[in-house]
């Protein structure tokens, strides 16, 4: 039993958009999301900008119940919710009647960590000799599938809740882990995504390692330059991406609008061998996950039209584009037309592969290609294989029709995932 | 009964309530759990938020001695008595 399977929803909480129409706007017109944090460079922070979502005061009063906010602090969850709540709604469906949960939707939204915020609240408490302060919340908010417990309690889904975590890969792999789960029958529909957390306690491990940015500290919506020959490190970020993927029958019998099909995809792991480690990928295992993707999707390496690239901005961007280039068999103008939106809103970290699903499926609907920006300069390893036409730095029209999008993580893991525009 | 103190606590249970129950449901009577239909966990929430509110610290005991909204006001009392 292998059922085709649709995306009837999208919801979306990026540092450069909460919201489906803010976010397409921004990525439309090439508006960042990336912003100077006084946080950061209080706390002596090399890199002192960052990709986080603005949420305005009252908006999670549509959201969360006055007592869910009591005492909320895992910034993780509000965004998670936010953006699967919003899928939900998007794809026409509401949140369940308290009597009955609804045995045919499920949840898979990852994270890499919940409720860091909430988890130093603990801390402190716990070391002060206060345990017993602590509410009854604190474990909810700072268990990683805090945020598919959540949301599933508020839609009120009966299928398999559950949280995945594979470092940066995490919001594609959850596509595919939802994606599985309809095909093979054992449900009608999934709400896929995933959240990060914002703050010096996510982001801080990152700037120790000396990957972030140093020098754009002034002019932040600079900093995040995958491609770029003046690329310096990733920028980080945080927020969440949610797209409900549905049983074509489901779709059609509701009537549901289709953004895109999902054909397929593929996961695996370089095993931290052959140049693959705990934060650089094994090239071959990246290239067969491309090539077993096509495979699995059942199409052509030429079929490809768009890549929607994992490119962080840092020195491996070139080995990326070379990776899809050696997968696909394809060069120069003859390359995939290529989408690097970490220019606008930074590494979201296991935010990031469902968050760049969002903007990669809007543009099925968009009738557009999202433009990349600060690659003006592109790194001479990318513009000697690569026709700089195919990484366009502007939006232009063009109706895609098949989008591979992967996303690599640390621990030398790898998800590519392939939509198709819908045609029945 | 002390009014002031009596809405007061009652303002604390109000947000805990499930949404079936009203605030106008709450009297010195109410069983937290069996009548307002309190979620067990957030009794936990609601003893910080008296100690918070009436500046008291209350102890295990006192915490299982409180089924009913009377409890809690006469605990309460006590604490306060002892300031």
């Amino acid at each position: 039993m292998n059922r085709r399977v649709v995306i009837t929803g999208l919801g979306v909480c990026a540092p450069n958009g909460v919201g489906l129409e803010e976010f397409a706007d921004s990525l439309q017109h090439g508006k960042s999301g990336i912003r100077f944090q006084a946080r950061l460079r209080e706390l002596n922070f090399g890199c002192q900008i960052a990709g986080e979502p603005l949420i305005r005061d009252n908006l999670v009063h549509h959201y969360f119940t006055p007592l869910q906010l009591r005492g909320l602090n895992a910034s993780g969850v509000v965004y998670g919710v936010i953006a699967g709540s919003d899928a939900w709604k998007d794809a026409g469906l509401k949140p369940r009647d308290l009597d009955k949960p609804d045995w045919e939707s499920g949840i898979v939204f990852g994270t890499g960590i919940l409720g860091v915020d909430k988890f130093r609240e603990s801390i402190h408490l716990v070391d002060d000799h206060k345990v017993r302060r602590l509410g009854s919340t604190t474990v909810l908010q700072t268990m990683a599938s805090g945020i598919s417990a959540y949301l599933g309690g508020i839609l009120g889904c009966g299928n398999q809740v559950t949280t995945n975590s594979s470092a940066c890969t995490t919001g594609t792999e959850a596509v595919l882990m939802a994606y599985d789960r309809i095909a093979s029958g054992k449900a009608e529909r999934m709400l896929a995504g995933s959240c990060s957390d914002s703050g010096p306690y996510v982001w801080g491990g990152f700037d120790a390692m000396r990957i972030l940015p140093r020098q754009y500290n002034d002019t932040p919506t600079q900093g995040s330059r995958p491609l770029s020959a003046s690329a310096a490190g990733f920028v980080p970020g945080s927020g969440a991406g949610a797209l409900v993927l549905e049983s074509l029958e489901s779709a059609k019998a509701r009537g549901a609008r289709i953004y895109a099909e999902v054909l397929g995809g593929a996961v695996n792991s370089g095993g931290q061998r052959a140049g693959g480690s705990m934060t650089a990928p094994n090239n071959e295992a990246v290239q067969r996950c491309i090539v077993q993707a096509i495979a699995q999707a059942g199409i052509q390496k030429q079929d490809v039209d768009v890549i929607n690239g994992h490119l962080t901005a840092t020195a491996k961007d070139p080995i990326e584009i070379r990776n899809w280039s050696l997968a696909l068999e394809r060069e120069g103008s003859e390359f995939p037309y290529v989408n690097a939106f970490k220019s606008l809103f930074g590494h979201c970290l296991a935010a990031a592969g469902s968050i760049e699903c969002v903007g990669a499926l809007l543009q099925f609907q968009n009738q557009c290609l999202f433009g990349n920006s600060n690659c003006d300069d592109l790194h001479p390893e990318v513009s000697s294989s690569v026709d700089p036409a195919r990484i366009p730095v502007k939006t232009i029209p063009y109706s895609p029709k098949i989008i591979a999008k992967a996303s690599f993580g640390f621990g030398d893991v790898n998800a590519c995932v392939i939509f198709r525009a819908f045609n029945d | 009964m002390n009014e002031e103190r009596y809405h007061k606590l009652r303002d604390i249970i109000q947000i805990y309530l499930p949404e079936d129950v009203s605030v106008t449901d709450i009297s010195e009577k109410s069983h937290f759990t069996n009548e307002l239909n309190i979620n067990s966990a957030h009794l936990v929430d609601i003893i910080l938020d008296v100690e918070d509110a009436f500046d008291i610290m209350l102890e295990n005991e006192d915490m299982e001695q409180m089924q009913t909204v009377g409890d809690a006001l006469d605990i309460i009392e006590t604490k306060l008595s002892k300031k």
